[in-house]
């Protein structure tokens, strides 16, 4: 018992040791965190260039989406020295640029002579302006990304599918154009029998903890003429956050997850909806372009039997952006190094690759390439989206107003409390409480 | 072995003392002196960091929640807000909600683990061949990590594919998917309630076992004398004189299951919608997700009172137990 | 009478039959309640199609893929690629190979299990020095207001994780221990030392005090009494207590996810993050789940004769 006990105790000073010893990263390592997902994936693969040509090592800190947002803002907040480069939500810029987080990055880009002017507008807005739109920029334009829609091209394809839908519908079986369209097919799918397997209609994005049925959500919102404010920058969201268009929107979204989702899916957001295309559960599914190099490459469900399309519209067209830009982490211990990462990633040639990758590039030089649209069978759905794409609430509050959606519209749609305009009354009060606390809102 | 040493170094010590010319007055001083020396010196390094990690920061958490401070805008000024955050927190229905979820979840794991702890400490006090190999068997469950094994019943509970669904289907004939555990806002409440029991019923097994077992024989021999029947014999011996232990159980188990977090935050993350949100969930979510630090704080204050009362019945009550 | 002492007797031994249907009930309780361990065990094993499979498979060929999964991170590459990269040279190279992908490199799994594994012991440490000392003091000594003392200890262990981290998050941000292994060893050696504090009490209490007292007159000083005399005497109580700090540690999980984000994240906030390309990757989640609990599975064993005693601070002994 005393050999035991002086063994745990010498391994109790060792580990006591080795804690207070814990060494910081060298100048050598970049850390360069982001988010679990296919497109992380396919930057490690193009990292592998820099790390060739500077000697620096990368590491990487993936966070799946469901943690992301919370790992990475704690990490931020709590002055860490995790990650020396970030690649984060387009929300975030507004609090890390307040709190200097991140590093302006005009003198650099100035010094180095990489120009705003060369990504696209959109994504250089959203992911790289604080205040919004006026040019001083924390972030590289990194990943473009927004809400899409995958569908089973293989089942669309079917002749037999074909004519019952049209004798149902009138009109051929095809990726929609409409929300109303989407439900039709949705239905015309859920509890079909395909090759002996059950299937149903369409994976949305219902998730409750992080961002996903807000993200899912105003997808439909938006399309139904959902706007923040009356005016933009007014803060007054009566008659426009609970319109009657915002209204008839969230019915159709909820009206959507009761007929045609698969059962369980009821918390379900990237990996969720990825699980159920992929075993072949699901005729259409809600997600991010970023996912679709990796679904048209997959062994199963990919090249011929998935085809894409753009989030559908009903009154206007839009999307829900997503994507990132990359930043320096203000706390970085290797300044220079997170410099050259963001210098050589912004390369011309660089960025060609990481599309070629998987990544989405945000240059022009990429985009407005003639082959651009014909590279990928995505390619030209994602320039429309990014044309209509809208976004969450830019704010250094945007955490809490985040949340208050969450909870509202998950109460509604999965919890089934109340009535959609409740919801969206309810959610205005949230969020009129949270702009007081700021003092956009007089009290 | 341990003994051997010892003695053996007594008597040099012996041969020591003898040898030494301090007067026996000044030794006693010195020691008197020094025990008192050592009292402190022995308890002070672990008063200063509990001082240190738990009461500056509660000091420091009571000034915030009267401020609106919040941790994710460290330069924005702090204005003083009275009590403003205990009003709303108070009055709020959906802190209400979350601590009816909490008290729905309290009430029934502790009901379930007490009646089948105790019913399985009966049966194990039957002293069947090889209780004690079984015993152990059960007791597995409750010194398992709640966040990771929880993590994986929320592989157990997924229509379809999970084993919880399948099993049920399997003997009541409903098909595994049409009911969703962590889905449904009638069946999640359940979904936490029967993983929580399954880790910890062992737990209140373990202690009504010790209960059983420290009722004296004589007593039953006594009422077998009186021919009590043996259902008098539970009701009348078993069950009061077990009572303190089950009591302690219930006690634990009460303030341990409403500071819940890992378990439930990992299986339902508090949804579908709030129908699991309960209490440390609320305060997670307004403290590291919404950053709402001063709110947060007067969240914790009140939590803190209320475990703090349940702190002092249960030391009351442990007391009790201890003196019989 | 004689009569009635046998039959005494009989209620306090209880009969065959009523031993042997207390065994079977007791026996189908705990091997139902062994059924989520054996899943999580067997899932493990399983290829990932294997472990989504409808319904869900008892029989299956088992894999290492879930274990391979678990330490490494992967890259979906094109055939091409991957036959020019020559002959896999590990098993785990082979599995990946044949889901047309490359092993990337190493996964976070194994620093964070070491993470673990420092932390609880070096926390554990802290904690039972600590404990023991104060033990010894509240044990022999007159102290003022010991039982005030005492329940103030025992408190600060009552206090939700959360409420207590909000504090513990800023001043950590202020003192730089945020994501530190120093600073997770510190704040789990508050929390432990409690439990230390109180369950040594009971085991030193129970160690007569004549003991010291004889050592004492023979020209020990109290505290050679203490190192030499004492503390082999606890040893087992001692080791006890080391276990279950050391599994307290081991099993947290509120503090480490909100405290850690990389550096000192232990296992428990690391494991639930695992997912595979795609979807949740549940072989991999099975595999590090298996290794996270065989410890645990161990010391419960060892433990066994005080375990009542740990989970009531020393309330209940026998």
């Amino acid at each position: 018992m005393k050999t035991m006990l002086k063994t745990g105790a010498a391994f109790g000073l060792a580990a006591f040791i080795a804690a207070v010893g814990q060494t910081r990263a060298e100048a050598s390592e970049l850390t360069l965190c982001w988010a679990a997902w296919d497109p992380a994936n396919a930057l490690v693969e193009l990292s592998k260039d820099f790390e060739k040509q500077t000697g620096i090592t990368m590491k990487f800190e993936f966070v799946p989406w469901p943690n992301f947002a919370d790992r990475m803002l704690n990490e931020l907040n709590s002055g860490g020295k995790l990650c020396d480069l970030m690649i984060g939500d387009s929300q975030w810029i507004g609090g890390s640029a307040e709190n200097k987080y991140y590093v302006k990055l005009n003198d650099f880009f100035d010094k180095e002579g990489i120009k705003m002017s060369d990504f696209a507008p959109a994504t250089v807005y959203a992911y790289s302006t604080w205040p919004k739109g006026t040019p001083n920029y924390w972030a590289l334009p990194a990943m473009g990304d927004a809400n899409g829609w995958f569908y089973r091209k293989d089942w669309f394809a079917r002749p037999e599918l074909q004519a019952e839908f049209k004798a149902k519908y009138n009109r051929d079986l095809a990726p929609p154009k409409t929300w109303d369209e989407l439900k039709q097919v949705a239905e015309f799918f859920q509890g079909r029998d395909i090759d002996g397997k059950k299937v149903y209609g369409a994976a949305i994005f219902t998730e409750r903890g992080s961002e996903g049925i807000t993200m899912g959500a105003t997808s439909a919102l938006y399309s139904f003429g959902f706007k923040y404010e009356t005016e933009p920058g007014s803060y007054r969201m009566e008659g426009a956050v609970n319109s009657d268009d915002a209204v008839k929107g969230l019915e159709f979204y909820k009206s959507l997850y009761k007929c045609c989702t698969p059962p369980g899916y009821t918390d379900s957001y990237m990996t969720e909806g990825l699980d159920a295309f992929k075993s072949g559960q699901v005729a259409m599914m809600m997600n991010w372009f970023a996912f679709m190099p990796g679904m048209y490459k997959d062994e199963k469900v990919g090249g011929e039997h998935v085809g894409f399309f753009v989030n559908p519209a009903e009154k206007v067209p839009a999307s829900t952006l997503g994507g990132q830009g990359m930043s320096v982490v203000a706390n970085t211990g290797n300044m220079e190094g997170a410099l050259a990462y963001i210098k050589w990633f912004a390369q011309p040639e660089v960025q060609k690759k990481w599309w070629t990758l998987g990544g989405y590039s945000c240059l022009n030089a990429v985009l407005n390439d003639p082959s651009f649209k014909s590279s990928q069978p995505f390619a030209a759905q994602f320039l429309e989206a990014m044309a209509n794409v809208q976004d969450f609430w830019q704010v250094p509050s945007y955490a809490s107003l985040l949340q208050a959606m969450q909870k509202r519209l998950h109460d509604y749609v999965v919890a089934d409390k109340g009535t959609a305009k409740e919801a969206l009354d309810k959610l205005i009060v949230d969020w009129t409480e949270v702009f007081k606390e700021e003092g956009k809102i007089s009290n | 072995m341990t003994m051997v040493t010892t003695e053996e170094e007594a008597q040099v010590r012996v041969a020591d003392h003898a040898s030494r010319t301090t007067s026996p007055s000044v030794t006693r001083r010195v020691r008197g002196l020094s025990d008192r020396a050592i009292a402190w010196a022995f308890i002070a390094p672990t008063i200063l960091l509990l001082l240190a990690i738990n009461i500056f920061p509660l000091i420091w958490t009571i000034y915030l929640s009267f401020t609106n401070y919040q941790a994710n805008r460290p330069n924005r000024p702090i204005t003083h807000v009275g009590t403003k955050w205990y009003q709303e927190i108070l009055n709020s229905p959906d802190v209400w909600a979350a601590m009816q979820a909490t008290a729905h979840f309290v009430f029934w794991t502790i009901l379930l683990q007490t009646l089948i702890g105790f019913g399985l400490a009966y049966l194990i006090d039957r002293k069947f061949r090889g209780h004690a190999f079984w015993t152990t068997i059960i007791l597995i469950p409750m010194m398992l990590s709640p966040a990771v094994v929880g993590n994986f019943w929320k592989f157990l509970y997924q229509p379809q594919i999970g084993l919880f669904n399948y099993i049920v289907s399997f003997f009541t004939g409903i098909p595994p998917s049409s009911f969703e555990m962590l889905g449904s806002v009638s069946l999640s409440p359940w979904s936490i309630i029967i993983v929580d029991t399954w880790m910890w019923t062992p737990y209140v097994m373990l202690i009504c076992l010790a209960g059983l077992r420290s009722i004296p024989d004589y007593i039953y021999e006594a009422a077998e004398v009186d021919r009590a029947s043996p259902w008098r014999q539970f009701w009348s011996i078993t069950l009061p004189m077990a009572l303190p232990f089950i009591m302690l159980a219930v006690l634990f188990r009460r303030i341990e299951n409403f500071k819940m977090f890992d378990m439930v935050n990992l299986l339902t993350g508090g949804g579908p919608g709030s129908t699991t949100e309960v209490a440390s969930i609320t305060l997670k979510r307004e403290a590291f997700e919404k950053w709402r630090t001063g709110y947060s704080s007067a969240f914790a204050i009140i939590l803190f009172v209320a475990v703090f009362g349940l702190a002092n019945i249960y030391v009351k009550a442990l007391n009790r137990v201890k003196q019989r | 009478m004689s009569q009635v002492l046998t039959t005494a007797h009989s209620v306090v031994a209880p009969s065959p039959l009523s031993k042997r249907i207390a065994g079977t009930i007791v026996i189908l309780y705990a091997v139902i309640s062994m059924i989520p361990l054996a899943w999580i065990l067997m899932t493990g094993f399983k290829t990932p199609p294997d472990s989504i499979a409808y319904p869900p498979k008892l029989v299956f060929d088992p894999s290492l893929e879930g274990y391979c999964n678990l330490i490494t991170t992967r890259t979906r590459q094109t055939q091409d690629y991957i036959q020019s990269l020559g002959a896999p040279k590990t098993t785990c190279d082979e599995i990946t190979r044949k889901r047309d992908m490359v092993i990337a490199g190493p996964s976070n799994y194994l620093p964070r299990f070491w993470n673990s594994l420092i932390i609880a012991f070096g926390s554990t440490f802290f904690a039972v020095s600590l404990g023991v000392l104060s033990a010894y003091a509240f044990s022999r000594f007159k102290i003022p207001l010991a039982d005030d003392l005492l329940f103030f200890i025992l408190s600060t262990r009552m206090m939700p994780p959360i409420a207590v981290a909000i504090p513990i998050y800023l001043m950590y941000r202020e003192l730089g221990l945020s994501d530190t292994k120093l600073g997770m060893i510190l704040l789990y050696t508050a929390v432990n030392v409690s439990l230390a504090v109180w369950l040594l009490k009971g085991f030193i209490d129970e160690i007569p005090k004549e003991y010291e007292e004889a050592a004492m007159i023979d020209g020990y000083t109290r505290l050679h009494a203490f190192f030499k005399v004492v503390l082999p005497q606890a040893a087992t109580g001692i080791a006890a207590t080391a276990i279950f700090c050391l599994i307290f540690a081991w099993n947290e999980y509120a503090f480490a996810v909100l405290l850690t984000s990389g550096e000192a994240q232990t296992a428990p906030p690391f494991i639930p993050t695992i997912i595979g390309e795609g979807g949740m990757d549940w072989p991999a989640v099975g595999a590090g789940t298996t290794l996270f609990l065989i410890p645990l599975l161990v010391f419960t064993v060892l433990l066994r004769k005080h375990l009542l005693r740990g989970i009531t601070f020393g309330a209940v002994r026998k």
